[in-house]
Protein backbone atom coordinates (compact mmCIF):
# COMPACT_ATOMS: atom_id res chain seq x y z
CA UNK A 1 0.00 0.00 0.00
CA UNK A 2 1.00 3.32 -1.00
CA UNK A 3 1.12 5.76 2.06
CA UNK A 4 1.34 9.89 0.90
CA UNK A 5 2.05 12.06 3.85
CA UNK A 6 2.48 15.94 3.42
CA UNK A 7 6.19 16.99 4.58
CA UNK A 8 7.69 19.74 5.87
CA UNK A 9 11.37 18.09 3.94
CA UNK A 10 12.06 15.47 1.70
CA UNK A 11 12.81 12.69 4.42
CA UNK A 12 11.10 10.17 6.73
CA UNK A 13 12.37 12.33 9.81
CA UNK A 14 10.99 15.79 8.35
CA UNK A 15 8.09 17.66 10.17
CA UNK A 16 4.39 16.35 8.69
CA UNK A 17 3.31 19.80 7.36
CA UNK A 18 -0.81 20.53 8.20
CA UNK A 19 -1.64 21.90 4.67
CA UNK A 20 -2.28 19.53 1.88
CA UNK A 21 -2.39 22.04 -1.21
CA UNK A 22 0.31 23.76 -0.38
CA UNK A 23 2.98 21.29 1.56
CA UNK A 24 6.77 21.83 0.71
CA UNK A 25 6.86 17.71 0.31
CA UNK A 26 4.51 15.09 -0.51
CA UNK A 27 6.56 11.98 0.90
CA UNK A 28 4.99 8.83 -0.24
CA UNK A 29 6.18 5.18 1.54
CA UNK A 30 5.48 2.05 0.64
CA UNK A 31 4.41 0.53 3.70
CA UNK A 32 5.14 -2.79 2.88
CA UNK A 33 9.17 -2.43 1.52
CA UNK A 34 9.83 1.08 3.61
CA UNK A 35 10.78 2.91 1.00
CA UNK A 36 9.53 6.21 0.14
CA UNK A 37 10.17 8.55 -2.88
CA UNK A 38 9.86 12.56 -1.89
CA UNK A 39 7.75 14.61 -4.32
CA UNK A 40 8.37 18.51 -4.43
CA UNK A 41 5.41 20.17 -4.42
CA UNK A 42 5.38 22.26 -7.57
CA UNK A 43 2.01 24.04 -6.98
CA UNK A 44 3.11 25.89 -3.62
CA UNK A 45 3.01 29.05 -4.60
CA UNK A 46 0.44 28.77 -7.01
CA UNK A 47 -2.64 31.02 -6.48
CA UNK A 48 -5.47 29.01 -6.34
CA UNK A 49 -6.66 25.46 -7.35
CA UNK A 50 -4.16 24.29 -5.24
CA UNK A 51 -6.02 21.68 -3.13
CA UNK A 52 -7.71 19.64 -6.40
CA UNK A 53 -4.09 20.02 -8.47
CA UNK A 54 -2.12 18.33 -5.63
CA UNK A 55 -4.98 15.65 -4.80
CA UNK A 56 -4.47 15.14 -9.31
CA UNK A 57 -0.56 15.03 -8.42
CA UNK A 58 -1.19 12.43 -5.89
CA UNK A 59 -3.35 9.94 -7.75
CA UNK A 60 -1.24 9.56 -10.55
CA UNK A 61 1.32 8.96 -8.17
CA UNK A 62 -1.13 5.83 -7.06
CA UNK A 63 -1.29 6.80 -3.62
CA UNK A 64 -3.89 4.60 -1.50
CA UNK A 65 -3.95 6.83 1.59
CA UNK A 66 -3.46 10.42 2.60
CA UNK A 67 -2.31 11.91 5.70
CA UNK A 68 -2.82 15.34 6.17
CA UNK A 69 -3.73 18.08 8.73
CA UNK A 70 -6.11 20.29 6.81
CA UNK A 71 -7.98 19.48 3.63
CA UNK A 72 -9.89 22.14 1.49
CA UNK A 73 -13.30 20.46 0.20
CA UNK A 74 -12.38 20.39 -3.11
CA UNK A 75 -8.93 18.64 -2.79
CA UNK A 76 -11.61 15.87 -1.12
CA UNK A 77 -14.22 15.80 -3.61
CA UNK A 78 -11.04 14.81 -6.35
CA UNK A 79 -9.39 12.03 -3.63
CA UNK A 80 -12.55 10.78 -2.43
CA UNK A 81 -13.52 10.18 -6.58
CA UNK A 82 -10.01 8.64 -7.04
CA UNK A 83 -10.75 6.62 -3.15
CA UNK A 84 -7.97 7.59 -1.42
CA UNK A 85 -8.56 7.33 1.73
CA UNK A 86 -7.77 10.74 3.66
CA UNK A 87 -6.81 10.61 7.52
CA UNK A 88 -6.35 13.50 9.80
CA UNK A 89 -2.88 13.74 11.87
CA UNK A 90 -2.06 16.63 13.98
CA UNK A 91 0.61 15.52 16.45
CA UNK A 92 3.42 17.59 15.34
CA UNK A 93 5.65 15.02 15.12
CA UNK A 94 7.52 13.73 11.90
CA UNK A 95 6.65 11.79 8.54
CA UNK A 96 8.23 8.25 10.43
CA UNK A 97 5.84 8.95 14.19
CA UNK A 98 2.70 9.83 11.33
CA UNK A 99 3.23 6.31 9.76
CA UNK A 100 3.41 4.71 13.00
CA UNK A 101 0.21 6.40 14.17
CA UNK A 102 -1.14 5.16 11.18
CA UNK A 103 -0.02 1.29 11.32
CA UNK A 104 -1.03 1.32 15.08
CA UNK A 105 -4.70 2.48 13.57
CA UNK A 106 -4.80 5.47 16.00
CA UNK A 107 -5.17 8.30 13.31
CA UNK A 108 -8.89 9.35 12.58
CA UNK A 109 -10.07 10.04 8.92
CA UNK A 110 -11.10 13.40 7.51
CA UNK A 111 -14.92 13.39 8.19
CA UNK B 1 -13.44 62.24 -16.90
CA UNK B 2 -13.14 59.25 -15.12
CA UNK B 3 -12.84 59.98 -11.35
CA UNK B 4 -11.82 57.09 -9.14
CA UNK B 5 -12.65 58.03 -5.27
CA UNK B 6 -10.29 55.18 -3.37
CA UNK B 7 -9.27 54.89 0.08
CA UNK B 8 -6.67 51.60 0.93
CA UNK B 9 -8.37 51.70 4.69
CA UNK B 10 -12.45 51.28 4.86
CA UNK B 11 -15.26 53.35 6.42
CA UNK B 12 -13.19 56.67 5.00
CA UNK B 13 -15.59 58.03 3.73
CA UNK B 14 -15.33 57.64 -0.21
CA UNK B 15 -19.09 56.72 -0.59
CA UNK B 16 -19.72 60.13 1.25
CA UNK B 17 -17.38 62.06 -0.46
CA UNK B 18 -18.64 60.08 -4.60
CA UNK B 19 -22.21 60.35 -3.08
CA UNK B 20 -21.91 64.16 -2.30
CA UNK B 21 -19.78 65.01 -5.61
CA UNK B 22 -21.95 63.29 -8.07
CA UNK B 23 -25.51 65.16 -6.28
CA UNK B 24 -23.46 68.84 -6.71
CA UNK B 25 -22.67 68.45 -10.32
CA UNK B 26 -25.64 66.72 -11.39
CA UNK B 27 -27.61 69.99 -10.09
CA UNK B 28 -25.76 71.54 -13.79
CA UNK B 29 -24.07 68.99 -15.50
CA UNK B 30 -24.26 65.32 -17.16
CA UNK B 31 -22.77 62.79 -14.31
CA UNK B 32 -22.54 59.14 -13.77
CA UNK B 33 -22.01 57.54 -10.89
CA UNK B 34 -20.67 53.84 -10.35
CA UNK B 35 -20.36 51.57 -7.36
CA UNK B 36 -17.58 49.84 -8.20
CA UNK B 37 -17.38 48.30 -4.00
CA UNK B 38 -19.44 45.29 -5.66
CA UNK B 39 -19.04 42.88 -2.64
CA UNK B 40 -21.34 46.03 -0.52
CA UNK B 41 -22.13 48.81 -2.89
CA UNK B 42 -23.79 51.32 -1.03
CA UNK B 43 -24.37 54.58 -2.92
CA UNK B 44 -27.49 53.27 -3.84
CA UNK B 45 -28.65 54.21 -0.16
CA UNK B 46 -28.09 57.93 -0.82
CA UNK B 47 -30.14 57.66 -4.23
CA UNK B 48 -33.04 55.76 -4.04
CA UNK B 49 -34.74 54.76 -6.90
CA UNK B 50 -36.77 51.85 -8.96
CA UNK B 51 -33.31 50.56 -11.51
CA UNK B 52 -33.25 48.66 -14.07
CA UNK B 53 -31.22 44.95 -12.91
CA UNK B 54 -29.93 42.78 -15.37
CA UNK B 55 -27.66 39.48 -14.54
CA UNK B 56 -24.32 39.35 -15.14
CA UNK B 57 -22.50 36.08 -16.19
CA UNK B 58 -19.47 34.65 -16.57
CA UNK B 59 -19.39 31.71 -19.08
CA UNK B 60 -18.09 28.49 -17.73
CA UNK B 61 -17.42 25.13 -19.55
CA UNK B 62 -19.82 22.12 -19.90
CA UNK B 63 -18.06 18.90 -20.89
CA UNK B 64 -19.79 16.15 -22.41
CA UNK B 65 -18.96 13.37 -20.75
CA UNK B 66 -19.95 10.87 -23.98
CA UNK B 67 -17.52 12.58 -25.96
CA UNK B 68 -14.63 12.93 -23.15
CA UNK B 69 -11.92 10.91 -23.51
CA UNK B 70 -10.48 11.50 -20.14
CA UNK B 71 -7.27 12.16 -22.00
CA UNK B 72 -6.48 15.51 -19.29
CA UNK B 73 -5.72 18.12 -21.70
CA UNK B 74 -7.97 20.34 -19.73
CA UNK B 75 -7.10 19.45 -16.45
CA UNK B 76 -3.18 19.93 -17.47
CA UNK B 77 -4.14 23.20 -18.48
CA UNK B 78 -6.26 25.00 -16.35
CA UNK B 79 -4.06 26.84 -13.78
CA UNK B 80 -6.74 27.57 -11.36
CA UNK B 81 -7.17 23.75 -10.33
CA UNK B 82 -11.05 24.05 -11.97
CA UNK B 83 -11.22 21.39 -13.85
CA UNK B 84 -9.85 17.58 -11.95
CA UNK B 85 -10.19 14.52 -14.69
CA UNK B 86 -9.47 10.98 -13.09
CA UNK B 87 -9.14 7.96 -15.04
CA UNK B 88 -13.05 7.58 -15.93
CA UNK B 89 -14.44 11.00 -14.01
CA UNK B 90 -14.42 14.14 -13.91
CA UNK B 91 -14.58 16.99 -11.39
CA UNK B 92 -15.49 20.48 -12.60
CA UNK B 93 -15.21 23.30 -9.70
CA UNK B 94 -17.43 25.97 -10.87
CA UNK B 95 -15.89 28.77 -8.10
CA UNK B 96 -12.52 28.01 -9.03
CA UNK B 97 -12.90 28.98 -12.82
CA UNK B 98 -11.65 32.26 -14.34
CA UNK B 99 -13.81 31.44 -17.79
CA UNK B 100 -10.42 31.83 -19.59
CA UNK B 101 -11.77 29.48 -22.22
CA UNK B 102 -8.73 27.45 -22.28
CA UNK B 103 -10.51 23.70 -21.55
CA UNK B 104 -12.28 24.22 -24.74
CA UNK B 105 -9.31 25.29 -27.25
CA UNK B 106 -7.14 22.56 -25.72
CA UNK B 107 -9.79 19.72 -26.32
CA UNK B 108 -8.96 17.75 -28.48
CA UNK B 109 -12.11 15.94 -28.82
CA UNK B 110 -14.63 19.32 -28.77
CA UNK B 111 -16.35 17.47 -26.34
CA UNK B 112 -16.59 20.89 -24.14
CA UNK B 113 -18.77 23.78 -24.31
CA UNK B 114 -19.78 27.32 -22.27
CA UNK B 115 -22.89 28.27 -20.44
CA UNK B 116 -23.60 31.51 -18.86
CA UNK B 117 -23.23 31.41 -14.69
CA UNK B 118 -24.41 33.94 -12.93
CA UNK B 119 -22.11 35.87 -10.31
CA UNK B 120 -24.22 39.25 -9.98
CA UNK B 121 -26.19 41.81 -10.88
CA UNK B 122 -25.87 45.03 -12.80
CA UNK B 123 -28.67 48.07 -11.93
CA UNK B 124 -28.84 51.56 -13.73
CA UNK B 125 -30.97 54.04 -11.96
CA UNK B 126 -31.37 57.73 -12.85
CA UNK B 127 -31.99 58.96 -9.35
CA UNK B 128 -32.26 62.50 -10.26
CA UNK B 129 -32.65 64.30 -13.46
CA UNK B 130 -28.58 64.48 -14.38
CA UNK B 131 -27.68 61.77 -12.77
CA UNK B 132 -27.56 58.26 -13.73
CA UNK B 133 -26.22 55.72 -10.57
CA UNK B 134 -24.56 52.45 -11.97
CA UNK B 135 -24.22 49.53 -9.22
CA UNK B 136 -22.62 46.19 -9.74
CA UNK B 137 -23.55 43.43 -7.28
CA UNK B 138 -21.54 40.12 -6.43
CA UNK B 139 -23.96 37.54 -5.67
CA UNK B 140 -23.13 35.99 -2.21
CA UNK B 141 -20.25 32.89 -2.56
CA UNK B 142 -19.61 34.02 -5.77
CA UNK B 143 -15.45 34.61 -5.78
CA UNK B 144 -14.98 37.02 -8.59
CA UNK B 145 -15.93 40.59 -8.14
CA UNK B 146 -13.81 42.08 -11.30
CA UNK B 147 -15.70 40.79 -13.66
CA UNK B 148 -18.69 42.73 -12.37
CA UNK B 149 -16.78 45.89 -12.11
CA UNK B 150 -15.62 45.45 -15.55
CA UNK B 151 -18.78 45.27 -16.86
CA UNK B 152 -20.15 47.94 -14.69
CA UNK B 153 -17.31 49.86 -16.23
CA UNK B 154 -18.41 49.38 -19.49
CA UNK B 155 -21.93 50.79 -18.90
CA UNK B 156 -20.48 54.44 -18.31
CA UNK B 157 -17.37 54.21 -20.80
CA UNK B 158 -18.70 56.60 -23.41
CA UNK B 159 -20.20 58.94 -20.79
CA UNK B 160 -18.67 62.80 -19.92
CA UNK B 161 -18.35 62.49 -16.04
CA UNK B 162 -17.86 59.77 -14.52
CA UNK B 163 -17.10 59.21 -10.91
CA UNK B 164 -16.08 55.72 -9.57
CA UNK B 165 -16.32 54.80 -6.07
CA UNK B 166 -14.00 51.83 -5.49
CA UNK B 167 -13.95 49.21 -2.71
CA UNK B 168 -11.45 49.59 0.05
CA UNK B 169 -7.94 48.35 0.03
CA UNK B 170 -5.61 48.07 -2.78
CA UNK B 171 -6.42 44.45 -4.60
CA UNK B 172 -7.31 43.36 -7.40
CA UNK B 173 -10.78 45.03 -7.72
CA UNK B 174 -9.59 48.32 -6.77
CA UNK B 175 -7.00 47.95 -9.60
CA UNK B 176 -9.57 47.35 -11.78
CA UNK B 177 -11.52 50.41 -10.86
CA UNK B 178 -8.82 52.49 -11.40
CA UNK B 179 -7.27 51.13 -14.48
CA UNK B 180 -8.05 53.86 -17.18
CA UNK B 181 -8.77 56.97 -14.73
CA UNK B 182 -8.01 59.96 -16.01
CA UNK B 183 -7.49 60.85 -11.67
CA UNK B 184 -7.84 59.58 -8.26
CA UNK B 185 -9.14 60.72 -5.07
CA UNK B 186 -7.43 59.39 -1.97
CA UNK B 187 -10.08 59.92 1.11
CA UNK B 188 -8.16 59.24 4.16
CA UNK B 189 -8.64 60.16 8.08
CA UNK B 190 -6.46 61.38 10.88
CA UNK B 191 -5.53 58.26 12.28
CA UNK B 192 -2.26 55.65 12.36
CA UNK B 193 -4.29 52.99 10.36
CA UNK B 194 -6.02 55.85 8.14
CA UNK B 195 -2.28 57.15 7.13
CA UNK B 196 -0.91 53.85 6.94
CA UNK B 197 -3.57 52.54 4.00
CA UNK B 198 -3.34 55.85 2.26
CA UNK B 199 0.23 54.86 1.90
CA UNK B 200 -0.53 52.07 0.21
CA UNK B 201 -3.19 52.92 -1.64
CA UNK B 202 -1.21 56.10 -3.26
CA UNK B 203 1.72 53.55 -4.15
CA UNK B 204 -1.26 51.80 -5.98
CA UNK B 205 -2.01 54.88 -7.91
CA UNK B 206 1.37 55.75 -8.59
CA UNK B 207 2.56 52.25 -10.11
CA UNK B 208 -1.01 52.62 -12.52
CA UNK B 209 0.10 56.36 -13.76
CA UNK B 210 -3.03 57.53 -11.54
CA UNK B 211 -2.55 61.16 -10.83
CA UNK B 212 -3.69 61.32 -7.25
CA UNK B 213 -4.61 64.06 -4.36
CA UNK B 214 -6.14 63.84 -0.72
CA UNK B 215 -8.76 64.52 1.37
CA UNK B 216 -8.77 64.23 5.40
CA UNK B 217 -12.47 63.22 6.90
CA UNK B 218 -12.84 63.42 10.17
CA UNK B 219 -10.15 65.50 10.69
CA UNK B 220 -9.40 66.63 14.49
CA UNK B 221 -7.06 69.32 13.40
CA UNK B 222 -4.01 67.72 14.20
CA UNK B 223 -3.39 66.24 10.94
CA UNK B 224 0.46 67.00 10.62
CA UNK B 225 1.17 63.49 10.07
CA UNK B 226 -0.61 63.02 6.93
CA UNK B 227 0.20 66.95 5.75
CA UNK B 228 3.30 65.81 6.19
CA UNK B 229 3.37 62.70 4.21
CA UNK B 230 1.22 64.24 1.23
CA UNK B 231 3.87 66.66 1.55
CA UNK B 232 6.67 64.52 0.84
CA UNK B 233 4.58 62.13 -1.75
CA UNK B 234 3.47 65.32 -3.60
CA UNK B 235 -0.44 64.50 -2.76
CA UNK B 236 -2.41 67.70 -2.86
CA UNK B 237 -4.83 67.85 -0.29
CA UNK B 238 -8.02 69.02 -1.97
CA UNK B 239 -10.76 69.24 0.90
CA UNK B 240 -10.16 68.69 4.96
CA UNK B 241 -14.03 67.72 6.36
CA UNK B 242 -13.79 68.34 10.16
CA UNK B 243 -14.72 65.75 12.85
CA UNK B 244 -18.33 66.35 13.09
CA UNK B 245 -21.63 64.62 14.88
CA UNK B 246 -23.74 66.85 12.95
CA UNK B 247 -22.06 65.56 9.39
CA UNK B 248 -22.23 61.67 10.82
CA UNK B 249 -25.90 62.11 11.49
CA UNK B 250 -26.68 63.62 7.94
CA UNK B 251 -24.80 60.58 6.71
CA UNK B 252 -26.08 57.72 8.83
CA UNK B 253 -29.76 58.97 8.09
CA UNK B 254 -28.69 58.17 4.28
CA UNK B 255 -28.69 61.96 3.29
CA UNK B 256 -26.54 64.25 1.63
CA UNK B 257 -24.39 66.32 3.28
CA UNK B 258 -24.84 68.64 0.31
CA UNK B 259 -28.50 68.65 0.25
CA UNK B 260 -28.90 69.78 4.02
CA UNK B 261 -26.09 71.98 4.11
CA UNK B 262 -25.98 73.51 0.80
CA UNK B 263 -22.61 75.90 1.60
CA UNK B 264 -21.13 72.41 1.05
CA UNK B 265 -21.31 72.25 -2.70
CA UNK B 266 -18.95 75.13 -3.25
CA UNK B 267 -16.55 73.15 -1.47
CA UNK B 268 -17.21 69.71 -3.67
CA UNK B 269 -17.37 72.20 -6.67
CA UNK B 270 -13.84 73.31 -6.32
CA UNK B 271 -12.13 69.48 -5.01
CA UNK B 272 -14.03 68.49 -8.98
CA UNK B 273 -11.83 71.76 -10.28
CA UNK B 274 -8.62 70.33 -8.27
CA UNK B 275 -9.64 67.07 -9.75
CA UNK B 276 -9.74 68.75 -13.21
CA UNK B 277 -6.51 70.38 -12.83
CA UNK B 278 -4.54 66.90 -11.53
CA UNK B 279 -6.12 64.93 -14.60
CA UNK B 280 -4.27 67.93 -16.86
CA UNK B 281 -7.91 68.73 -18.45
CA UNK B 282 -8.85 71.66 -19.79
CA UNK B 283 -11.25 73.69 -17.02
Amino acid sequence: MKVCITAQGADLEAKVEERFGRAPYFIIVDSETGSFEAIANPFINGSGGVGPKAAKLIIDRQADVLISGLLGGNAQSVLDSAGIVQYVYHDGGTVSAALDAFRKNALNKVN
Amino acid sequence: MKLAIASGKGGTGKSMVAANLAFTLAMDSQVSLVDCDVEEPNLHLFFPSDPMTRDVTLPIPVIDELICTYCGKCGEFCRYGAISVLPKKLLFFADLCHSCGGCVLVCPEKAIHEEPKRIGTLSVSTPLPGLKLVTGMLDTGSPLAVPIIHEVKKETSDDPIVILDTAPGTSCPVVEALEGCDACILVTESTPFGLHDLGLAADVTERLGIPAGVIINRSDGKDEETLRFCAEHGLDVMLTIPFSREIASIQSRGDLLCRVQPEWQKEFRSLFIKSKLLAKEDL
